[in-house]
């Protein structure tokens, strides 16, 4: 109905304004702080396999193909997916 | 696939831009060839999975097994292959709405018809596929500073056939604490329905009253030749060790798709605008049958995401792993996605529990039925429209766990199991429809049984 897409519209605005300022905010003191990072013998725990962004690849592949198929987004972490038919 | 334990010498010893480079190719959509390889020369590193996935009420039932090896040429030189094979049965959400009245439609082959009880939701039952993926990856370093990845993927199933290559560029800075990381993919699809293509917003052909031989001309009258669709995505990507227990990923991504998106086996139902059931009947034509339309979309569509994950181990080794992921097409769709898990490591094995959120607005051209004066004696005033549930207003959620145990460094065998709900929303309809349950929800699991070694 029109009246509730009108309203659906602008509280999806007032999201992506949202979304877009706590990106931008992460991003600038994600810049901004001189002091990230570590030092050479400082990578014990990072070297750590489940510290890996993603841990297991196969895991991560069956959910996107799962969620490509019931949702209309996909990608983000990586690319967007094998296409498929996904009734 | 090889696992090493957070007390294991090997893996403390391990080069760290190696994590880095891992974490980088997963970003890159390769995560099969830097998850939790050993990376010794010469070795092989293998994992394997089955998922068997199923949807309440009669819907998709799939079963899923995967074979992902990893070959090391040295440590940081990989070739990864990976095989995913997929058997599909059950029904799916055909887009009409339920009725008062028996409905009947007719097949995507033209073949045959199937029927529905009043007050059921329309579902095609003749949906069955199998389909085979398989794609490669290779990555290898160029220089101390820099390291790229090629990749290919295919994918065949009856009415579909999926081709990609994509290829990544990273750049280390800061002692490998940041890393840039950009990718391009290519992808060509080949889009062959069952039936024949669909022409939009044409009317579904029924074969009630009517003979065989005009059905048949109705039936070829409505179809198209087969079609493509061509997909460009690009991402850049940063990835950031903030500090000793924490690291940092960011990435922009942009995804350009052209040619045949429509689903061609979707379509919608026609609604009388005074009473609010089926428009047709004695109303239009002298067949007598009620009017459903094939669905249509644009032919193109732009999207854009930002993700971003954090993961950050606790001072007992546990492990926390976040993620948001805000999505914004030109369809008018915005998504917003929130992943977390925790990795309670205990000894040899760990247990993660897991919960995703997911919440969509619905797209610009998507209409869960069209009035007949939309419809307008078969000229219709629009010229996109889709009742398909997934382009609708969706929230999702997702409760599920992961347990694991490793024998040693080599071997792992893990259990998965998750349950999602998905709930629409939208247009309650109006006169009889308003009566009818127009968003039901979908519930699905799956659970998924892994060996590595």
């Amino acid at each position: 109905m029109p009246d509730s897409h009108l309203f659906y519209r602008s509280r999806r605005q007032t999201r992506n304004a949202l979304t877009l300022a706590t990106f931008l905010t992460a991003t600038v003191l994600t810049a901004g702080c001189s002091n990230l990072g570590v030092k050479p013998w400082e990578r014990d725990l990072l070297a750590d396999p489940d510290m890996q962004l993603t841990v297991s690849g196969v895991d991560a592949g069956l959910d996107d193909h799962i969620y490509f198929s019931k949702e209309a987004s996909s990608g983000g972490r990586g690319f967007g997916g094998g296409g498929c038919g996904c009734n | 696939m090889q696992l090493n334990n957070n007390s294991n010498s090997s893996s403390k010893s391990r080069p760290v831009g190696r994590a880095l480079a891992a974490a980088t190719c997963a970003l890159l959509g390769v995560q099969a060839t830097g998850s939790l390889a050993k990376g010794q020369p010469g070795e092989w590193d293998v994992e394997t999975a089955l998922l068997v996935y199923s949807e309440a009420d009669d819907r998709v039932q799939a079963a899923e097994p995967v074979i992902s090896a990893t070959r090391n040429f040295d440590g940081e030189r990989k070739l990864n292959l990976k095989l995913v094979a997929d058997t599909l049965t059950g029904a799916s959400p055909s887009g009409a709405t339920p009725s008062e009245l028996p409905q009947t439609f007719t097949t995507p082959s033209g073949n045959g018809s199937y029927q529905i009880a009043p007050r059921e939701a329309p579902l095609d039952d003749t949906f069955k596929d199998t389909r085979v993926a398989i794609s490669t990856n290779w990555e290898a370093p160029i220089n101390r500073d820099y390291a790229y990845s090629l990749g290919a993927y295919g994918s065949r199933e009856y009415d579909y056939i999926s081709t990609a290559v994509n290829g990544t560029l990273s750049r280390y800075l800061d002692n490998k604490n940041t890393t840039l990381t950009g990718g391009l993919s290519l992808g060509l699809d080949l889009v062959d329905p069952v039936g024949g293509a669909p022409v939009g917003l044409s009317r579904m052909p029924l074969s009630n009253n009517k003979s065989q031989a005009d059905f048949d001309q109705e039936f070829a009258a409505t179809r198209e030749s087969d079609d493509s669709k061509t997909v460009i995505d690009a991402l850049f990507g940063v990835t950031q060790v903030i500090n000793r227990q924490m690291l940092m990923q960011f990435t922009y991504g942009l995804s350009y798709s052209s040619g045949y998106l429509t689903d061609p086996y979707k379509i919608l139902s026609v609604i009388d605008d005074a009473s609010g059931a089926n428009y047709g009947g004695n109303l239009i034509g002298d067949d007598g049958n009620p009017v459903y339309l094939y669905e249509q979309r644009p032919d193109t569509r732009l999207k854009q995401s930002l993700y971003w994950q954090t993961k950050y181990m606790l001072g007992n080794g546990d492990i926390v792993d976040g993620s948001y992921r805000f999505m914004i097409d030109d369809w008018g769709i915005t998504s917003h996605t929130l992943d977390l898990k925790y990795r309670w490591r205990l000894g040899k094995s760990y247990l993660e529990p897991h919960v995703r959120y997911y919440l969509q607005s619905e797209a610009d051209f998507y209409k869960r039925y069209l009035t007949a004066s939309e419809y307008n004696a078969g000229a219709p005033v629009m010229t996109e429209a889709s009742a398909d549930y997934r382009l609708g207003e969706m929230t999702g959620l997702t409760f599920g766990a992961k347990w694991g145990y490793r024998f040693d460094d080599d071997r792992e065998l893990a259990v998965r199991a998750e349950y999602l709900t998905q709930t629409n929303d939208g247009d309650q309809g109006f006169g009889s429809l308003a009566s009818q349950d127009l968003y039901p929800d979908t519930n699905a699991m799956w659970l998924q049984l892994s060996y590595s070694f």
